[in-house]
């Protein structure tokens, strides 16, 4: 069903789902950019949807709202441990382009799918989590979805394009058609997907990487360059990994406290850190030779797709300007890198 | 469905003083794993970690600890009637069903003799396999030799060669490290033996790659990696080497794929 609605209409429309859902999207929060004199672009709850930006980029993805960058696992006392509860039991809708939802998808494998349990803290959030797709027609200049074949999203509940005063929604979904039918007037609304990015990359092919790549010296510039802040890990909506740490709520009394769960990123220092003062990946060049084989091998390799879904957030933030869609395409240069397909 | 991130209490109801920075601690514990399964060990307030299984049996685990950091630390600081939390076991074991009836060598310098201490135990207790099983173990120095009184036990049982690093006064056994006493070790039949090498990485590269020149395949090594793990179920992604993740893949490895992971 698609269907036009004037921003007012849509704002009521949130409005009453507002007791079961809560809505994120991409919103504007001036003046708190990276620069001085800029806005800082990111997701964030919304209540109406004017406050949605749909020309810039979000600094970083969605992937706070079901990974919080920092999450309590556990508190403890002398006596007891216990689990948290969620605070708000609502459903989320996030409203988010086609990679950000494939992004989501590299999640669920790791935190549902690897090892020998599913992530209960990601689950619980998780099955909450609906997507609403942001046509996104005309890409960004770093973006490659479609080289990464994310361009053309699986599921979501709905999509939307911004028009003047309103948003053309597209819907299968029965109870939202339902909803919509009754608000305000038929449209002709055909989606568009990206056809073609302003970045191309060609991902290597081969499930046997060739060993003289791990330490071949294209990774030294990486070592000269890479200050190991971390922000390529951070900005990437497919980058999962956490280190956890015990904190007390008073430390001269050591009677309460909580375990908690914290982003952490494969370039920053002491990631792989163990006691008695060993470390693996000490240069950041092999650092960034982790990173790339895991986006666009390892984890192919394991789940039977590319972890990187090019959104191209990491050349964007990089302080030192290292562009990561330019180091894949290194590397699929390289002879032995195209092999076998899946 | 029980939460996998939250231990349960375990009393330490023993600890028995290995060296000046080892000990082994007894825990009450329902857990039940299997020989080179490592566990996450916390102290609520101080932090966790994962440690491998040195012993266990009806009722109790043992778990040898080496001060090394911040939380071993605390950890050695306890005493008997304390609490530590403990939840496992995880990773992948020894195959012992695939050594039994063949000869096993298994080589293992300083604090890694711990995990390979159940095996070694569960091959001794059975007389089919003591004919079977040979021992070396490194160690740096006289005062850090583990499980000393155990090590003299086996000797009566099995061969043993037990190595430090550099000649020292009051030492007159062999030095040298673990590598220079391969090459004497007794391998009947290298296509039908097995070698455990467990230790830190340079010592396995080298130990692995003398047995090798003894004619022993990298698919009859294994290997048992050691990594920094936040979670111990495949979530943290710190223990990652290229596809695999050393806390559900590992830490032990057949050689032929551990040969292929680079850090």
């Amino acid at each position: 069903m698609n269907r036009l609605l004037k921003n007012k209409e849509c704002n009521s429309l949130l409005g009453g789902l507002s007791a079961d859902y809560r809505f994120f999207a991409p919103v504007r929060r001036a003046g708190r950019g990276r620069l001085s004199d800029t806005d800082l672009i990111t997701y964030d709850q919304i209540s109406s949807v004017e406050e949605i930006v749909w020309d810039e980029k979000t600094l970083r993805s969605a992937k706070e709202i079901m990974f919080p960058i920092t999450e309590t696992l556990m508190r403890f006392d002398q006596k007891t441990i216990s689990q948290p509860s969620v605070v708000d039991n609502r459903g989320i809708v996030i409203f988010c382009r086609s990679c950000d939802i494939h992004a989501v998808s590299r999640l669920d494998k790791i935190f549902l799918d690897n090892g020998t349990s599913p992530d209960p803290y990601y689950e619980r959030l998780r099955e909450k989590i609906h997507f609403v797709l942001m046509e996104c027609a005309d890409p960004f200049k770093s973006c490659f979805c479609v080289s990464m074949k994310t361009n053309i999203p699986e599921k979501f509940i709905a999509a939307v394009r911004e028009v003047d005063g309103g948003l053309k929604v597209l819907s299968q979904r029965r109870t939202l058609v339902d909803k919509l039918s009754t608000i305000g007037s038929e449209c002709e609304f055909e989606l568009h997907y990206p056809k073609q990015n302003g970045t191309e990359v060609f991902p290597p092919q081969t499930l046997d990487m060739p060993s003289e790549l791990y330490d071949h010296e294209m990774w030294d510039e990486y070592s000269g360059r890479c200050i190991a802040c971390g922000r390529c890990n951070t900005s990437c909506p497919t980058c999962s990994c956490f280190s956890v740490h015990d904190v007390m709520y008073d430390k001269d009394s050591g009677q309460a406290g909580e375990r908690r769960r914290v982003w952490a990123g494969c370039h920053i220092d002491g990631f792989t850190d163990m006691a008695g003062g060993m470390e693996f990946r000490k240069s950041s060049g092999a650092r960034m030779r982790f990173k790339t084989f895991h986006k666009i091998y390892d984890y192919r390799k394991r789940f039977g797709e590319n972890m990187c879904v090019g959104c191209g957030r990491c050349d964007d933030i990089c302080p030192e300007y290292i562009s990561f869609s330019n180091c894949i395409n290194k590397v699929s240069e390289q002879p032995g890198t195209q092999g076998e397909s899946l | 469905m029980k939460n996998p991130y939250l231990p349960e209490p375990c009393r330490i109801v023993a600890i028995k003083e290995e060296t000046d920075i080892e000990s082994t601690f007894t825990l009450k514990s329902s857990i039940r794993p299997q020989h080179g399964q490592f566990v996450e060990v916390s102290k609520p307030g101080v932090g966790e970690a994962p440690i491998s299984v040195s012993g266990f049996g009806e009722g109790f685990i043992e778990l040898t600890i080496r001060k090394a950091g911040h939380l071993t630390g605390k950890i050695l600081e306890s005493q008997a009637g304390e609490t530590l939390f403990v939840r496992g076991p995880y990773g992948v074991c020894f195959p012992a069903d695939l050594f039994a009836g063949k000869n096993l060598i298994v080589a293992s310098g300083g604090c890694a003799v711990a995990p390979v201490r159940t095996l070694i135990r569960s091959r001794l207790a059975d007389q089919e396999q003591v004919s079977r099983t040979s021992l070396l173990f490194g160690f740096k120095d006289p005062q850090s030799i583990l499980f000393r009184d155990e090590i003299d036990d086996w000797k009566e049982a099995v061969p043993v060669v037990v190595t430090i690093d550099k000649e020292a006064c009051s030492w007159t056994g062999k030095t040298g490290f673990i590598t220079a006493h391969v090459p004497d070790v007794a391998i009947a039949d290298p296509a039908t033996s097995y070698a455990v090498v467990v230790g830190p990485p340079v010592m396995m590269k080298y130990t692995t790659q003398e047995f090798m020149k003894r004619g022993l395949s990298p698919e009859n090594i294994y290997v048992s990696f050691e990594r920094r793990m936040a979670c111990g179920i495949g979530k943290c992604g710190h223990c990652k080497i290229d596809d695999s993740y050393v806390c559900v893949d590992g830490p032990v490895y057949r050689y032929d794929k551990a040969l292929r992971l680079l850090d």
